[in-house]
């Protein structure tokens, strides 16, 4: 009987869930067509334009499923460390240093001899390291420096971009004068493989759905994942249930520094094959934005990682089209993040029954 | 001027903190205001300074009735209030401190403003430096400050809640005297404290609270018995207290030593059977907390020595003293005892800790529904803490203690529990004395502490006393000792545990 209540109560807070959610995304799309109103452009048209941008044609697709790979793959790095209680905006930086790690390993063994594959995939592995000795040092400076991870993390981000430039028209300057346009293309050989006549690899899509089956497991169904949200949640009680705390989050940073080197690895040997001054391109932000709003599900940011992938790639055809710039996609997304919070917080506001405290009166403690 | 309370009620959920209190204090009163923790002292002078507002009941100054919705509303009726952690700004300059809460101008105008903090602090006889910084001031020179500031601000009515806490002997002295030059200034001022020896030597009169009633009045010469008796209600009868067979040694304090900002605890020496329960007595922030959370490992300690069965724990971490058998249960449940957000089953998985990389969920949840049907929780598998009843939330933290404890170490057990979560909670631990595990609790429940103790240590202000057998002991006794009556000059005479 009980527990019967208790399902079709569940049931019913999920469609209640489900209606918020809709209605955020309803609103998000209200409030850009009126933004779009404002500046005399055609909204259907534009969200026309989006939608042919990212799956008129195969090319178009192709384009979408390159963005959705290392979209993925922060995403499922920034889950880790949202699961620890984290806010690891240095996340961008961790893409840049893998992508740096691994252009610094293709340079140092592309004319070592060795078979390319085996170069492609020492490279890769540099990228992950990278990507996680970055994030670690975020982690170490909040774990023993008492330096809150978003400052670290943002800190640690300017200087990411600072060295990539730094390498792009420094150390590693195209022969003659460095360039905005990157480092030197790597030979064919040294690319992912790719999908002949376009520049989708499926290895960068198999790893990133790899990643998603990982975090998936590691949240869901492990002791760590499971210690990891104990930390997030509530650190103290954590501790005292005997979960080693500074320990959890250092490596839930570790963690999401693999992704994100991994995602940082693939823009280098499957997309630009070289490294350019934004080789992150802000997928480390927007991953951020994903994890926000599947809310610990990494299942979810499947679909909708992919939804922003489209956002951004249909959005380039924008300027050309309809004179409008590229960064409505962005507007959109981030309203979209906005109002699904906004809204969460109007549910639980609604929704929240009185809650009594244990100790009405005095009763506060000396202990710190 | 002349404060008078009506008909004060306040409910938090199904807590009453306020039943109807009415209270009336004339101009140039020191009004003490008694109570255990919990009696609802603090909600009611909260009521009056705008922190909370009452939901039945009106304030009314010099008999003209006030709406205070804020503590910016209190302070522009002339009501003040010192909190017992000063609500200050430690980073920033005692002057600054000073004019922080003056409006009226975009610039504060700090030359009158030090003037006036000079004259004022003469007045008093303290000695305030304005451009000293707040953070290396004592607790004392910042109530100071507070006191000033609230009287510069046109406070006529000032709440003391708990002020001589933390300060020095010449520090209170100060502080009395300037109360008494305040009242003589025709100022208010409502002095809450449990310390009996305080309210005696210093208010005019004085109202006890309990369990959120005004329940007694008294005036000068007051007779420390009827004090205790109105705090903590009469003596009823204690049940059978059931002392346990007791073992060996096992858990040694030497010196043990241990501080933080405002309250230092020094040298107590302890020697725990396996098997007996300690009840550590006294008023909330006298220093048992702190000598729980150092023996537990939670923090460091500045000197002495524990050691359990044996071996040396001092300067070992909560997570070292876990593995040989520590445990420690806090009082703030959801706070540091449980992760809300989390289910029982998660919360049994995370504190059994099996080996293994991957979550075995069906064992997790078998085990979660038998200590469910064990301890008596009402509660499913699924059910998150936060969803529990604060009695439910604490029978699972004590479903979620490992099977072989040596030392439990308990901060208020049974704290807002009903008398059959209470008996039935005790009935548990005694269990586990039987098993040779040893028990420290706090609470301020002197009737628990007598009836589950088998010796007792009395905190005060950061003093210890020496453990006292609790069969020796009562509550008239015990409630004396917690309001710090009856503590020798220097230190405790041995034979004063005979007394009892």
């Amino acid at each position: 009987m009980a527990k019967n209540t208790a399902a079709s109560r569940r049931r019913k807070t999920i469609w209640i869930n489900v209606s918020f959610q809709s209605a955020a995304f309803v609103l998000a799309l209200l409030l850009t067509t009126v933004m779009l109103l404002a500046v005399g452009a055609p909204p259907f048209q534009a969200y026309r334009s989006i939608l042919v941008g990212a799956f008129g044609s195969v090319g178009d697709i192709f384009d979408t499923l390159i963005a959705w790979a290392p979209l993925l793959l922060t995403t499922m790095g920034v889950l880790i460390t949202f699961s620890a209680g984290l806010w690891n905006i240095g996340i961008e930086g961790q893409v840049t240093l893998g992508a740096i790690f691994t252009t610094w390993i293709l340079r140092l063994l592309q004319e070592s001899g060795l078979p390319p594959w085996l170069i492609i995939v020492l490279g890769i592995l540099a990228g992950i390291v990278g990507g996680a000795l970055w994030a670690s040092l975020a982690g170490v400076l909040k774990t023993f420096g008492g330096v809150n991870e978003i400052f670290g993390g943002l800190g640690l981000n300017f200087v990411a971009t600072a060295l990539t430039l730094w390498l792009i028209f420094g150390p590693w300057k195209r022969p003659g004068t460095g360039s905005m346009s990157g480092t030197l293309p790597f030979p064919e050989e040294l690319w992912l493989p790719a999908i002949p006549g376009f520049r989708l690899s499926p290895w960068a899509l198999v790893l990133s759905f790899i990643a998603v089956v990982v975090v998936y497991f590691l949240l869901r169904g492990t002791h760590f994942g499971l210690r990891l949200k104990a930390v997030g949640k509530n650190m103290r009680a954590a501790y005292l249930l005997g979960v080693p705390t500074w320990q959890h989050m250092l490596a839930s940073f570790l963690l999401c520094g693999v992704f994100a080197g991994l995602a940082g690895a693939l823009q280098v040997t499957a997309v630009y094959h070289r490294l350019i001054p934004s080789i992150s391109s802000n997928y480390g932000f927007t991953g951020l934005l994903v994890a926000m709003l599947v809310n610990f599900h990494a299942l979810w940011a499947v679909p909708v990682a992919l939804f922003f992938a489209a956002l951004n790639i249909g959005s380039v055809h924008l300027p050309i089209v309809l004179k409008l710039d590229s960064s409505l996609s962005g507007v959109l997304q981030g309203l979209l993040v906005l109002l699904v919070l906004m809204v969460e917080g109007a549910r639980q506001r609604l929704m929240s029954r009185k809650i009594i405290p244990a100790e009405p009166a005095s009763g506060e403690e000396v202990q710190s | 001027m002349d404060v008078e309370l009506r008909d004060i009620h306040k409910t938090f959920g199904k807590v009453r903190a306020n039943v109807g209190i009415r209270l009336h204090v004339p101009a140039g009163t020191i009004q003490g205001i008694l109570g255990e923790n919990g009696a609802g002292k603090s909600t009611l002078m909260k009521v009056l300074s705008g922190f909370i507002h009452a939901d039945q009941g009106a304030i009314l100054l010099d008999g003209r009735p006030v709406v205070i919705h804020s503590p910016a509303d209190a302070i522009r009726a002339g009501i003040g209030m010192l909190h017992q952690d000063p609500l200050d700004f430690p980073p920033m300059r005692v002057i600054d401190n000073f004019v922080m809460a003056r409006g009226g101008s975009l610039f504060p105008g700090r030359a009158a403003a030090r003037r006036d903090l000079k004259k004022l602090a003469a007045q008093f006889g303290f000695a305030l430096d304005p451009d000293a910084y707040v953070d290396s001031l004592t607790v004392g020179e910042r109530q100071q400050l507070e006191i000033v500031r609230l009287l510069w601000l046109g406070a006529r009515v000032l709440i003391f809640d708990e002020p001589t806490t933390g300060i020095s002997a010449a520090q209170k002295e100060r502080l009395f005297a300037a109360l008494r030059l305040l009242a003589d200034q025709d100022k208010t001022v409502l002095f809450v404290s449990h310390k009996l020896e305080d309210v005696e030597g210093l208010c005019d009169r004085v109202v006890v609270l309990r369990q959120g009633y005004l329940v007694g009045e008294a005036r000068p010469p007051y007779t420390t018995r009827q004090l205790v008796e109105m705090m903590f209600g009469k003596a009823i009868s204690i049940g059978k207290r059931v002392p346990c067979a007791v073992g060996e040694t096992s858990l040694r304090l030497r010196n043990l030593s241990v501080e933080d900002y405002r309250l230092k605890v020094r040298g107590v020496n302890l020697a725990v059977r396996a098997g007996e329960v300690i009840g550590l007595a006294g008023m909330e922030g006298s220093g048992q907390g702190l000598f729980m959370r150092a023996v537990a490992g939670l923090l460091r300690t500045t000197g002495g020595r524990i050691s359990l069965d044996g071996r040396n724990l001092t300067g070992r971490s909560h997570l070292v003293s876990k593995r040989h058998g520590v445990a420690f249960l806090p009082a703030s449940r959801l706070e540091e005892g449980l992760v809300p957000g989390l289910d029982l089953t998660e919360h049994f998985v995370l504190a059994e800790k099996k080996g293994g990389f991957f979550i075995d969920w069906e064992g997790g949840r078998a085990l979660a529904e038998e200590r469910i049907a064990e301890f008596n929780i009402r509660g499913t598998p699924a059910s998150h803490v936060e969803a529990l009843s604060g009695g439910n939330q604490q029978r699972a933290l004590l479903a979620l203690l490992r099977v072989s404890l040596r030392l439990l170490l308990l901060e208020h057990p049974t704290r807002g529990l009903d008398i059959e979560s209470t008996i039935y909670i005790w009935s548990k631990l005694k269990e586990r004395c039987g098993q040779g595990t040893s028990i420290l609790f706090v609470s301020s429940d002197l009737e628990e502490i007598l009836q589950y103790s088998d010796r007792v240590l009395v905190f005060f202000n950061g003093r210890v006393s020496p453990p006292l057998e609790a069969a020796e002991m009562n509550t008239d006794r015990l409630g004396e000792l917690i309001g710090g009556k009856g503590w020798p000059e220097e230190e405790w005479v041995e034979e004063m545990t005979a007394d009892g």
